[in-house]
């Protein structure tokens, strides 16, 4: 099992060296193809390491390849975990980006910089897996850092715009942000036990003190706020919408942001110390959850409001880690990377059959000319919302249960922003595909097309995935689906009396109503048109003004420190001292240089008499 | 016949003192240069007193090595003083003061 372990991380790196190396001796397909293929090979691998893992004696298996850091007490291998959690992230990591990389293919088609796409889609496919399969922080660090340089890249991919540019490069900020509360965590963890490898961290957590274990909770949730866009880091990902779509698909919806989920499930030994440390997870994840569901309601931009939603959908994901729910919080990141994928996909396939128009208000009225796309947008649609019985229905009905237990206040939070969930999505859904042709401006007067196969084939995929995806966990079979191959990774699963059956069946009934009144009130209202300022207030156009607030307190007031920097110090302070230096010794010179009169005598006797000084002073001394 | 060491070093201090006074006051480069010898070989008479006194050979040593020195540099000196001589028709120390600052 270990050689095929390290050939799933292998062979995305295999196939970045191909197209770096021999990429120049391709044409479009064969790069397109060679780079899909390695990824589907990975995904091969990855059935094939879980069917094992299922079999195998013991349920976690170190594969050690070689030492990478040794270092006085520091010992960091180059080792893989290959366990229920690592393996469950790479099954559905390969699969969802074997069929982006697919759908890339036509939609990247003709682009400039095409082989360069597909070089960072395999390289960041590579981080991933090594940020999930890592045995270790440091290890893991090294995936999420590289994670967070192809997500930069590929923001920026089209860079000649300015836009696109500086949403490189505010994602890459915000995203260090969070990585220095990822490392303090690790550098606490090393000063308290010595070791940065999962297993013996767990072995040896319960050494930690409360106060420590709380810290450590709280920086690596700043990591991951950082990495999976919570507030209050979460601003960079809507600008990151920059990017091509299958990129906001691949990167941004479906996997790397949900590395940041992926941690603090790894880190459930260390959550399981800290009360206050969960409490505070629970709290960003419903309030980033609920914050970011009612800013996707105002958005006009269609990538946007999925960037939102992705946002809140993760924020779920918190909250259930929060709350404990780890297995839950796994669950709905699979069915969410299915339909959030099938989304994002079905949104680049509109964009792309309108020549690239985002704006909702340049729609309406697809269904008839999107055959495909249409039908299964059709199905992420109704996912999301949370309607019976595709795949979030049952994740989301999973995460919410569980919160309820936990505090209702939240449970309320989380029913609120299922509310909304389903009452933007259908806004968004009845601005693209219903009501009136706004479009005939923007196509100039043609029909819009459907896409080639290559894209409509994951649509498919996906949506079939969405549909069953509620397959993996039903509430009724908790011990023998995902949770209970899950469950024994987290150790420690906070005790929350298991609500009945009765109130199960109750909470399902309050998702479906509320799934049904978002639908129901956002068909009467966007119906009627696409101009409706009424719904869409400013406030909440304006993402809660959250990114003036940043650019009020911590934006401006560091540029008016480089204005007086650059006008007072610079010129003042920093050049007065190097010129002031250099003043002083061209007057110390000026004056020392009468001392050369050009008198030969002069010297002979300056020397005479400095000689008498030496001598003068040696007899005194000696005296 | 004995000399007391003390009166070869009063001739060396004498010596030294005629040299460092004419070093300081004549203008002739060629007359600076017998100063200097002058000084050169009133050290070397000390040098030789006390590797007498001290039987100790390393002082004659050093005057051996004094007297190769010294008469490499009268050689490259004389070389300037004709070099200039033939430029100025003086050999003036005095004047020569394009040097200073």
């Amino acid at each position: 099992m270990a050689h095929v372990a390290t050939l799933i991380l292998l062979m995305p790196l295999v196939g970045f060296a191909l197209v770096m190396l021999l990429g120049a001796f391709m044409d479009e397909k064969q790069v397109g193809y060679l780079a899909t293929g390695v990824v589907a090979v990975s995904f091969v691998l990855s059935v094939l390491t879980f069917i094992l893992l299922l079999h195998h004696s013991s349920r976690e298996v170190t594969v050690n390849l070689f030492t990478w850091i040794s270092v006085g007490t520091l010992h960091v291998p180059a080792a893989l975990l290959v366990d229920p959690l690592s393996i469950t992230m790479c099954l559905f990591v390969t699969g969802i980006s074997a069929l982006i990389h697919l759908y890339s293919i036509g939609y990247m088609h003709a682009e400039r910089d095409y082989k360069k796409f597909f070089l960072y889609l395999n390289l960041f496919v590579f981080s991933m897996l090594l940020l999930v399969l890592a045995n270790n922080l440091v290890l893991t660090f090294v995936g999420w850092e590289g994670v967070g340089l192809c997500s930069y890249w590929l923001v920026s991919f089209y860079f000649e715009r300015d836009s696109a540019a500086s949403a490189g490069k505010k994602a890459f900020v915000y995203n260090r942000v969070g990585d220095v509360g990822m490392l303090i965590a690790m550098f606490l963890l090393f000063s308290r036990l010595h070791t940065l490898t999962y297993l013996s961290i767990f072995a040896k957590a319960g050494t930690l003190t409360p106060t420590v274990a709380t810290l450590v909770v709280l920086t690596l949730l700043l990591g991951a706020t950082g990495k999976s866009a919570q507030i209050p880091l979460f601003n960079w990902l809507p600008d990151a919408m920059e990017g091509p779509t299958p990129v906001s698909a691949l990167i941004h919806a479906a996997t790397m942001v949900t590395a940041g989920v992926y941690l603090l499930c790894r880190m459930s030994p260390v959550l399981a110390l800290s009360v206050p440390g969960r409490t505070t997870i629970a709290i960003v994840g419903g309030v980033t959850a609920f914050v970011a569901a009612t800013i996707a309601c105002s958005q006009k931009d269609i990538k946007k409001v999925l960037a939102f939603s992705t946002i809140s959908q993760i924020g779920y994901m918190v909250l259930a880690v929060g709350v404990g729910a780890y297995s839950a919080a796994i669950f709905l990141m699979i069915s969410h990377a299915f339909f959030k994928a099938l989304l994002f996909l079905g949104s680049g396939s509109v964009i792309h059959s309108l020549n690239g128009e985002q704006d909702l208000r340049k729609m309406g009225g697809l269904a008839k000319f999107l055959p495909l796309t249409f039908p299964t947008f059709l199905i992420g649609w109704l996912t999301i919302s949370g309607v019976p019985p595709f795949a979030a229905f049952w994740s989301k009905g999973d995460v919410l249960a569980n919160v309820f237990e936990y505090s209702k206040l939240l449970w309320l939070l989380g029913v609120l922003t299922a509310l909304l969930t389903a009452y933007y999505m259908s806004r968004l859904f009845v601005l693209t595909f219903r009501g009136t042709e706004r479009f005939r401006e923007v196509t100039e007067g043609h029909d819009p097309h459907e896409s080639p196969w290559v894209m409509t084939a994951p649509l498919v995929v996906l949506a079939a995935l969405s549909v069953v995806g509620g397959l993996l966990d039903l509430p009724w079979v908790h011990r023998d689906s995902l949770a209970g191959f899950l469950n024994p990774t987290f150790g420690f699963i906070p005790v929350i009396g298991h609500a009945s059956g009765l109130a199960q069946t109750g909470l399902a009934v309050v998702d479906v109503a509320v799934a049904v009144l978002g639908i129901l009130a956002a068909f009467s209202i966007w119906r009627a048109g696409a101009e409706q300022p009424r719904y869409e207030s400013s406030f909440l156009e304006n993402v809660w003004h959250w990114d003036d607030f940043y650019d009020a307190t911590i934006g401006r007031p560091l540029t008016m420190a480089s204005q007086f920097g650059d006008d007072v110090v610079e010129p003042n302070i920093i050049d007065g001292a190097v010129e002031g230096i250099a003043r002083s010794v061209g007057r110390s010179a000026d004056g020392l240089r009468k001392v050369q009169s050009g008198f030969v005598r002069q010297y002979a006797l300056a020397t005479a008499l400095g000689l008498a000084v030496i001598v003068v002073y040696l007899v005194a001394r000696a005296g | 016949m004995n000399v007391p060491a003390a009166w070869y070093l009063v001739l060396a201090a004498l010596l030294f003192g005629v040299g460092a006074y004419g070093l300081l006051t004549k203008r002739s480069a060629l007359i600076i240069f017998m100063c200097v010898e002058l000084m050169l070989n009133a050290a070397n008479l000390t040098f030789v007193t006390f590797a007498r006194t001290l039987s100790d050979v390393g002082g004659q040593a050093t005057v051996f090595f004094v007297m190769v020195v010294a008469a490499a540099e009268v050689t490259v000196g004389l070389g300037i003083v004709v070099a200039v001589f033939r430029r100025r028709s003086s050999t003036s120390v005095d004047e020569l003061s394009e040097m200073k600052g």
